[in-house]
């Protein structure tokens, strides 16, 4: 999984530490990825969140055909009640006939942003991953085989990012209402946001093909996709992920951009960026409609991003040795505060393998 | 190089061919644009459709209509640009013109400003990893991250427009309101100081107190109403930046660098008051002159005083000065606030909600240039909310990076201070990946803009291009595709060519 180089780090016993046999316990690349993602709390909390809103818009309204327990479908236009003010209340808790409140021909406000919900997770995910294959794929053989491959696909790469998305947007707006709505939509504005991740890696490439390890396996006999897959991609793995999570959650925001404009999800489809540029107009009236739908991209984007940050801190092979840092100044710390001494020196024990 | 430099021009051009080809065929695929002309009842229907398809060549197949519009584009290169009519009968150069310089305007401050925070905060951060203020500019960047642009729209709008104007009225803060922001700013200030918990608790309550009586004051004298600086927290502050100045360039056991940056601050004061009558009469380029000789100034003042390190006096005293300058046109703008709230076209509410200037507004260059900004100010907020969290996250992770790299374990080693280790060596290292982020972002971030300008009804490329592909109107679409077609490019190439410049590593082939 790592570099030659940074394995040496991990497996390397700790003479620093008192007792480097409890250290020394073969634990997978997989479990220590593991192990440190769920270390990172926000991450953590991001993932939970991210599951709870996404089993809440699935169970609540159903699934294609599947019904849910919500009473109301995100089409019905029943009757207004109370002006269409929210009837959710937290002290006590209580649902009530709508939640968030009924927009001005009276449909349920609960359930459309459950279905925009549904709808925004979706392109987001298609355009994250189609965009990231695309990128990784461009921009790694670019930086790593240089010459002819780099010259046309970068050229290529230039030529699709100086094309403005929202043209392209608004033509597959047009075209997709007979082609299948939405998912070509996706599709499509992830073949249009590959480029920054194209030109990150290939940047990462550029510098670490460089690199005294990637010698050593040409030296081994390793072929060029071998290289590419398991020497330096593995190395550019931080920069991959902190931009397939900004490519996704900035993937809902397009959307809503695109939406905002017109030219994005077309009625009778739902997404969150639809539900807050329809009523974004009623902000003084009804504040409600306005409130719901973007608290629930907010949230879904900063899931994300947590998400995102807590595998960059995991999957990094370079993050330990700053970390020893960080832990050198909590023992110059410590003898001040004089906090918990047992814990710390347990925890300069549990980061001692890779101390020099 | 040179020719490196060459061969990248000539595929740019091609590449400008090849991408202006297919959205030609894009938008004029869209749609139908006589579509909006055959709904409608009018007698003269047919006439119009004629007339329309005569204008825009409709009856020519669009792959050949495409070379009609190269023919026109291509007399750019001869100095008589032809890029076609809108539907309005208006040539694209034209609008262009009005619109180019709009979305500039919007877009430069919001740019440097969210280029400049966002790396601060980023390296900052990175250096403290783990800690609460790392918890809490990341939580802050994902936050901003996450809003839609439209929807921090309205709520400025309602918030920093309408609530604030509203405020102004009477400009007193109530007490809750004091209470609360004293609070708000106690645990900012102890995030920020970190340490002990002690020093923590000290920093709160000094900071909390601090702000309970400088709103107290400001509330009493309805500071808002008449802004104004003065020169004795013109002084503070500036002494404030001196000692900053110092600690980031050289270190304050460097006297001399430390005495350099305070002479200047000691100038600009004398500066403050015998240029006041010079400020009232000069314009734009007047200011730049004055900025262009206080920096020539700081460098003599650096130069002379600097001793066998000049390089790091020069550096604290030109900071310093360039701090200096800006609190005293600050100053000077806040002297023109009350005339520009009491114009009757103003009207005492300033901030405005939409467009880009008030029209018939007329004044000196401090009332036109308050003018502007007040107008600048909602959008170039919401753009740098959202552009800075990407510019954080990215100068954090390059910076975490740099930090575990072993040259920097080497500086270390070798007993640099750690001033030293983070500007000289991890610093400079972890900017070179953001060299490719920020050409890369400059050139696409006329797109970005267009949901800005049409929030704020900003009459910039945006909007040009937004009606353009509404109506289905290639030309206007054009247009602005082809301008940023050319920004992206060039933008790109000085990536490129920046990324061989600093990092050895990489290497152009000549």
């Amino acid at each position: 999984m790592t570099s030659p180089l940074s394995n040496m780090d991990e497996v390397s016993p700790a003479p620093a530490s008192p007792e480097p046999e409890e250290q020394v316990r073969g634990l997978s690349q997989g479990r220590i990825v593991f192990k440190r993602f769920m270390d990172h709390r926000g991450a953590v909390i991001g993932i939970i969140v991210f599951l709870l809103v996404l089993v809440l818009a699935i169970s609540s309204i159903g699934l294609g055909p599947i019904p849910g327990w919500w009473k109301y479908s995100y089409k019905e236009t029943p009757d207004i009640v109370n002006g269409g003010h929210p009837s959710l209340q937290f002290f006590p808790f209580h649902l009530g006939d709508h939640p968030f409140g009924q927009d001005r021909v009276g449909r349920d406000m609960f359930a459309m942003t459950m279905r925009g919900t549904q709808i925004s997770i979706s392109i987001m995910i298609i355009v994250g991953v189609v965009s990231a294959l695309i990128g990784i794929l461009i921009g790694a053989s670019s930086g790593y085989f240089r010459g002819k491959v780099e010259a046309v696909l970068m050229r290529f790469t230039d030529m699709i990012i100086i094309i403005p998305s929202l043209i392209a947007a608004a033509v597959i707006a047009k075209s997709s209402q007979h082609l299948g709505g939405i998912w070509f939509l996706a599709v499509f504005l992830g073949f249009v946001s590959w480029t920054g991740m194209a030109r990150l890696v290939r940047g990462d490439f550029l510098t670490l093909r460089e690199r005294e390890f990637v010698d050593a396996a040409r030296l081994a006999g390793a072929s060029n996709r071998r290289i590419i897959f398991k020497h330096i991609l593995p190395n550019a793995i931080g920069v991959i992920t902190v931009n397939t999570t900004l490519l996704m959650s900035s993937a809902i925001l397009t959307e809503t951009a695109l939406s905002y404009v017109g030219l994005g999800v077309q009625a009778p489809d739902i997404s969150l960026g639809k539900l807050i540029s329809d009523n974004q107009a009623a902000f003084s009236t009804r504040p409600w409609l306005f409130w719901w739908p973007g608290l629930f991209i907010v949230v879904i984007c900063l899931c994300v991003n947590f998400v995102g940050d807590g595998l960059r801190d995991a999957f990094d092979p370079r993050q330990k040795k700053f970390r020893l840092k960080k832990d050198k100044d909590d023992h110059r710390v410590a003898p001040v505060a004089l906090e918990a001494p047992i814990d710390d020196a347990l925890d300069g024990t549990s980061e001692a393998p890779g101390r020099p | 190089m040179l020719s490196y430099i060459v061969r990248r021009l000539v595929a740019s051009f091609f590449i400008l061919l090849g991408a202006s080809f297919i959205v030609y065929l894009l938008i004029a695929y869209s749609g139908d644009p006589l579509a909006e002309i055959r709904s409608s009842n009018s007698p003269s229907k047919d006439t119009q459709i004629a007339v329309r398809t005569e204008m825009l060549h409709l009856n020519v197949p669009p792959v050949l209509r495409y070379f009609i519009w190269l023919g026109g584009a291509s007399k750019c290169l001869i100095g008589q640009c032809d890029l076609g009519v809108t539907l309005q009968n208006q040539p694209v150069t034209a609008a262009l013109g009005q619109a180019i310089p709009a979305t500039l305007q919007l877009l430069t401050a919001a740019t440097l400003l969210a280029i400049v925070f966002g790396i601060a905060i980023g390296v900052v951060t990175a250096l403290r990893q783990y800690s609460t203020l790392d918890y809490a500019v990341t939580f802050m960047s994902f936050l901003f991250f996450s809003l839609p642009v439209f929807w921090v729209a309205v709520l400025l709008k309602e918030f920093g427009a309408i609530k604030f104007n509203n405020f102004l009225a009477t400009a007193t803060i109530s007490p809750g309101v004091v209470v609360a922001l004293a609070l708000v700013s106690g645990v900012v200030w102890a995030v920020i100081v970190a340490g002990t918990w002690r020093r923590r608790g000290i920093t709160f309550a000094v900071a909390a107190v601090v702000t309970a009586l400088v709103l107290v004051f400001l509330s009493a004298t309805k500071w808002f109403q008449t802004p104004s600086l003065g020169p004795v927290v013109i002084a503070v502050t500036g002494v404030a930046i001196a000692y900053g100045a110092t600690v980031l360039f050289a270190g304050l056991r460097n006297r001399r660098a430390l005495y350099s940056a305070l002479i200047s601050v000691g100038i600009g004061l004398v500066a403050y008051f015998a240029l006041q009558p010079v400020l009232d009469r000069t314009g734009f380029w007047g200011l730049i002159g004055l900025l262009v000789i206080a920096l020539a100034v700081a460098w003599a003042i650096g130069h002379f005083m600097g001793g066998y390190d000049r390089t790091q006096s020069i550096r604290a005293a030109m900071l310093t000065t360039f701090g200096m300058s800006l609190l005293i046109v600050i100053d000077r703008f806040m002297q023109s606030w009350q005339s520009y709230s009491d114009n009757p076209l103003v009207r005492g509410r300033p901030i405005p909600t939409i467009g880009s200037k008030i029209p018939g507004l007329d004044g000196d260059f401090w009332i036109t240039g308050l003018d502007t900004m007040t107008h600048l100010i909602l959008p170039t907020i919401s753009i740098i909310l959202i552009s800075l969290a990407s510019y954080t996250r990215y100068s954090r992770a390059s910076m975490l990076e740099v930090m575990g790299q072993d040259y920097v374990r080497t500086a270390r080693a070798k007993g640099l201070s750690e001033r030293v280790v983070v500007t000289r060596h991890a610093f400079r290292n972890a900017l070179i990946p953001l060299a490719t982020i920020v050409a890369f972002d400059i050139g696409g971030m006329i797109g970005g803009a267009v949901i800005t300008e049409n929030v704020f009804s900003f009459q910039g490329m945006g909007q040009l291009f937004l009606t353009g592909i509404k109506s289905i109107d290639p030309n206007p679409v054009m247009g602005v595709a082809i301008v940023t077609g050319i920004t992206a490019v060039v933008f790109n190439l000085l990536a490129d060519l920046a990324y061989s410049a600093l990092d050895p590593r990489v290497r152009v082939k000549a």
